[in-house]
């Protein structure tokens, strides 16, 4: 689709145990572009991430990622080729203290990518630097946000996932979130963004894929998708 | 007063080498969820080659040229990098199966390494050096305490500060700390677990080797111990909670120190009673893990695991008609034996009857009713002797005696089984094998009435059964019935819930269904039907001893019920007749049956890790009848 598509998925299929869940999910995402994965309850976004980056085996389909195949790589492999992944559960180590945790995100620093280090990422998320050595089960669900994407950005990834960073946040951690969107996209990142909530993610985001039932029903750009009330009401939750 | 610092001080030394092991076993476990029974056998492996490093070209008194702590360290370094070579060899190829599979594989390692020591070192034990310089005691508040104990207390404390760095202050410990809590997560940020976890069996098999060779002045090294120190090992570790190095500390000086003052006190005297605290000491930490488990189900500075999923269990289906006619075929071909075969092949076969029924009972467990049982000896053990006591303390007829000794099975599985049904995987089987290991100790240790380790003689089958074919057909109907009878539990609607709750035990909740009550239920029906095939066993043998509830005979059923496949109902019965007949056989024709079993196991496993007739029903695509 897009000339530069840095990631591009075609026709995924996943499974969890004996069910479908994803049957025809295509996508791309560009440097410098945020890509907008929209969906209800279950239509299956995390499992569209997940499958990205390798957590769910993929039963069909292909990912092309900065010119390489990565379907059937193992996630770390998949990772270590740039692909960022931040879940929705954040999956924070709670045992380890921040700057911990960060630690455990570090990986070399890649050609003609931006190199993240830990004072860049304190400046970014400045609630981050003023608790580097508190351990991380003491921290707030907004803390332990930004810190998962923290996490995630010190591996120098090329492409970020993030799933539904907005989830059950308070607006203030929210617009921390759509500066930290902004930021990566100025560097030139891809990212792809699963959401719900469409004002956070209008905010940031260029282009918007809908999902439901595990298949791909609109792709577009954003002030379309804005326009487009039909499109709106049949596949989101309002 | 000065007695109480020495006990303490001799509890600290206990805890000095119970940490050694247990440490190593807690971070192995806590990265890659592997159960390491080999773990043991590492100690014990660590103690024979401290033995031979620091003898080598001695003189008839004396370390040799690599010296006392040289030979130490060499043994260290050594176990170190056998555990790495298994892991790299065997573990690696098999993280994504089932841990039970795990668990199995390790068993063969068990079987290969103790056979590798008997080769090597021979049956006899062996008496190490004492460490030169320090063979002495030093006078504490005016008591001699041993000097080595001394350094052993130092090194203790040294490798849990040493570990404590490295786990807090390099990326290494980082990840590995990170890894313990969610591995997958470590993955997806970039990370090649393979290496890590390498090093994390290497670390902790040399911690092993190290606990080991550090023993040898005090206890001779011998074959036993792999099994005792696994045991003991395993305690620690659920204790302090699994993954936790600071909970292993934690736990072994808690259970060392009680362990210690059980022997300083001696007899003590409770409402005329005459407690022997020492004695007390083979069960104490079975006591302890229990107490704990209940109370805090993770263990002391453990957490809750995630959901964790011990093995998928299978989808029992009512028998196809060409399946039936088959069995119906099996079993007359049963009943014919006496007829056609020799008296040898009679005994053999009411072996592998009896251990059918035990691995089936055992499967009952683990497969529809989802629960791992480390310690289902402990059920076979009480039958046994539940019919041999009936007949000789109570003075009941022998077949009195056999038709009731399962219910003595099933008190005590009722008893045990309440504590268990409340915890979930490796705790659960865990504490299954405490409840077994106290029950093996109470029968070892009550000479007056169990007859401690000599066991009880004399055990006939009334006259009328008295002859092999006919003592067989007894066999082969309980034993039928036994199976048949638990077969039609699995697909009675019980049954259906039972394997409902294991599949979704939140679902379970919800609709109402009290799943602890079911799986309470399952856990005395497995435990009877257990208790019978041990009733049957004892009259078959007409002896028996503690070994029918010991561990060994707990892993025995653990490997037929794995051999075969846990997702089949058929597969325990292959599987106790393969094990009872290859352990038959093979031991019959070499002195190292146990390698030959280990290396079979471990190549089945790596071969078909569904198991014998998973891999059967897989390969030829028959549907669920098998
Ligand atoms: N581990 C799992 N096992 C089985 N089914 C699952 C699992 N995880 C998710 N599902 C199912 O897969 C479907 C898609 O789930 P997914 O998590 O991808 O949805 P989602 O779009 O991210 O939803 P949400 O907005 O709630 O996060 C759902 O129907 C869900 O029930
Ligand atoms: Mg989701």
């Amino acid at each position: 689709m897009s000339m530069a598509a840095m990631l591009s998925a075609r026709r995924l299929i996943a499974y969890y145990g004996q069910a479908q869940i994803l049957s025809d999910v295509s996508l791309d995402v560009a440097s410098g572009e945020v890509a907008l994965l929209l969906g209800r309850n279950g239509a299956g976004k995390s499992t569209t991430l997940k499958t990205l980056i390798g957590l769910v085996p993929m039963a069909g389909g292909e990912v092309v990622f900065r010119g390489e195949r990565i379907d059937g790589l193992r996630p770390y492999q998949i990772a270590q080729r740039g692909l960022g992944y931040v879940p929705e559960d954040r999956r924070i180590f709670t045992d380890l203290t921040v700057s911990e945790n960060l630690e455990v995100g570090r990986q070399p620093a890649r050609k003609g990518l931006p190199a993240w280090t830990v004072k860049q990422l304190y400046k970014l998320f400045p609630n981050l630097a003023e608790m580097s050595a508190r351990p991380a089960s003491q921290m707030s669900g907004g803390e332990q946000q930004m810190l998962t994407i923290a996490r995630t950005l010190m591996g120098n990834p090329a492409c970020v996932l993030l799933d539904e960073p907005s989830e059950g946040l308070a607006p203030v951690i929210v617009d921390a979130m759509v500066a930290a969107i902004k930021e990566m996209k100025s560097q030139g990142l891809a990212v792809l963004l699963s959401e719900q909530n469409l004002h956070f993610a209008e905010d940031v985001a260029d282009r918007a894929y809908i999902i439901e039932k595990g298949s791909i029903r609109f792709c577009g750009g954003v002030s379309e998708l804005r326009d487009n009330d039909s499109v709106r009401s049949a596949c989101l939750a309002l | 007063m000065s007695s109480i610092v020495i006990q303490f001080l001799n509890g600290l030394a206990g805890a000095s080498a119970l940490f050694l092991v247990a440490a190593g076993l807690s971070l192995i476990f806590g990265v890659t969820r592997i159960v390491n029974f080999a773990h043991g056998s590492l100690y014990m492996l660590g103690i024979y080659i401290a033995y031979s490093a620091i003898g080598w070209a001695s003189g008839s008194d004396g370390p040799g040229p690599m010296g006392f702590w040289g030979g130490v360290l060499v043994s260290a370094i050594a176990v170190g990098a056998t555990g790495a070579l298994t892991e790299m060899l065997l573990l690696r190829r098999i993280y994504g199966a089932p841990e039970l599979f795990q668990l199995l594989a390790t068993f063969g390692v068990v079987l290969v390494l103790k056979d590798f020591a008997l080769w090597v070192w021979g049956p006899e034990d062996l008496l190490g050096p004492r460490a030169p310089g320090l063979q002495g005691s030093v006078a504490i508040l005016g008591q001699a305490f041993p000097t080595y104990d001394l350094v052993l207390i130092a090194i203790g404390a040294s490798v849990l500060c040493a570990l404590w760095l490295l786990l807090r202050r390099t990326r290494w410990g980082m990840l590995v700390r990170a890894a313990t809590q969610d591995r997958e997560m470590v993955g997806a940020l970039g990370v090649n677990q393979k290496w890590l976890f390498t090093a994390v069996f290497a670390l902790g098999s040399a911690l092993a080797g190290l606990g080991g060779a550090l023993q040898i002045p005090r206890e001779p090294a011998q074959l036993l111990l792999d099994l005792s120190v696994i045991a003991d090992a395993f305690v620690v570790v659920v204790v302090g909670g699994m993954g936790s190095v600071p909970g292993a500390a934690l736990a072994a000086l808690i259970i060392a120190e009680i362990k210690s003052f059980c022997v300083g006190i001696g007899q003590l005297d409770v409402l005329g009673f005459t407690v022997s605290l020492p004695k007390l000491t083979l069960v104490v930490e079975f006591i302890v893990m229990a107490i704990v488990l209940v109370a805090r189900p993770w263990g002391l500075l453990g957490r809750a695991p995630g959901p964790q999923r011990v093995f998928a269990g299978g989808h029992e289906q009512p028998l196809q008609p060409a399946v039936r006619s088959a069995l119906l075929a099996i079993l007359a071909l049963l009943a014919a034996v006496p007829f056609i075969a020799n008296g040898y092949t009679v005994v053999l076969l009411i072996d592998i009857l009896v251990f059918a029924l035990f691995a089936a009972s055992l499967h009952f467990l683990m497969g529809p009713a989802g629960m791992a049982s480390f310690g289902h000896a402990a059920y076979f053990g009480l039958g046994a002797y539940g019919a041999a006591l009936l007949v000789k303390a109570a003075g009941f007829p022998m077949e009195t005696a056999l038709l009731s000794a399962p219910f003595v099975a099933a008190a005590g599985a009722a008893l045990f089984g309440w504590f268990c049904v409340r915890l979930s995987g490796v705790y659960l089987a865990m504490l299954t094998l405490a409840f077994a290991q106290i029950a093996w100790s109470v029968v070892f240790q009550w000479d007056t009435f169990t007859g401690g380790s000599n066991g009880i003689v004399g055990v006939w089958p009334s006259p009328w059964l008295a002859s092999g074919s006919a003592y067989y057909y007894v066999a082969l109907t309980l034993c039928g019935c036994g199976i048949w009878l638990l077969r039609r539990i699995v697909l009675s609607p019980y049954g259906f819930a039972l394997r409902a709750g294991r599949d979704s035990p939140l679902r379970c909740d919800a609709i109402g269904i009290d799943l602890v009550r079911m799986q309470w239920v399952a856990f005395i029906v497995a435990g009877t039907c257990a208790g019978l095939a041990g009733a049957i066993y004892a009259f078959s043998k007409g002896s028996i001893s503690p070994e029918t509830l010991s561990i060994p005979l707990s892993v025995d059923g653990l490997v037929m019920v794995l051999l075969g496949g846990v997702q089949t109902a058929s597969g325990p019965v292959v599987g106790a007749a393969l094990f009872t007949w290859l352990q038959d056989t093979v031991a019959r024709n070499t002195d190292y049956w146990r390698a030959l079993l280990g290396g079979i196991i471990i190549a089945l496993v790596l071969l078909f890790p569904q198991g014998i007739v998973g891999f059967i029903r897989q390969r030829f695509g028959r549907s669920g009848s098998l």
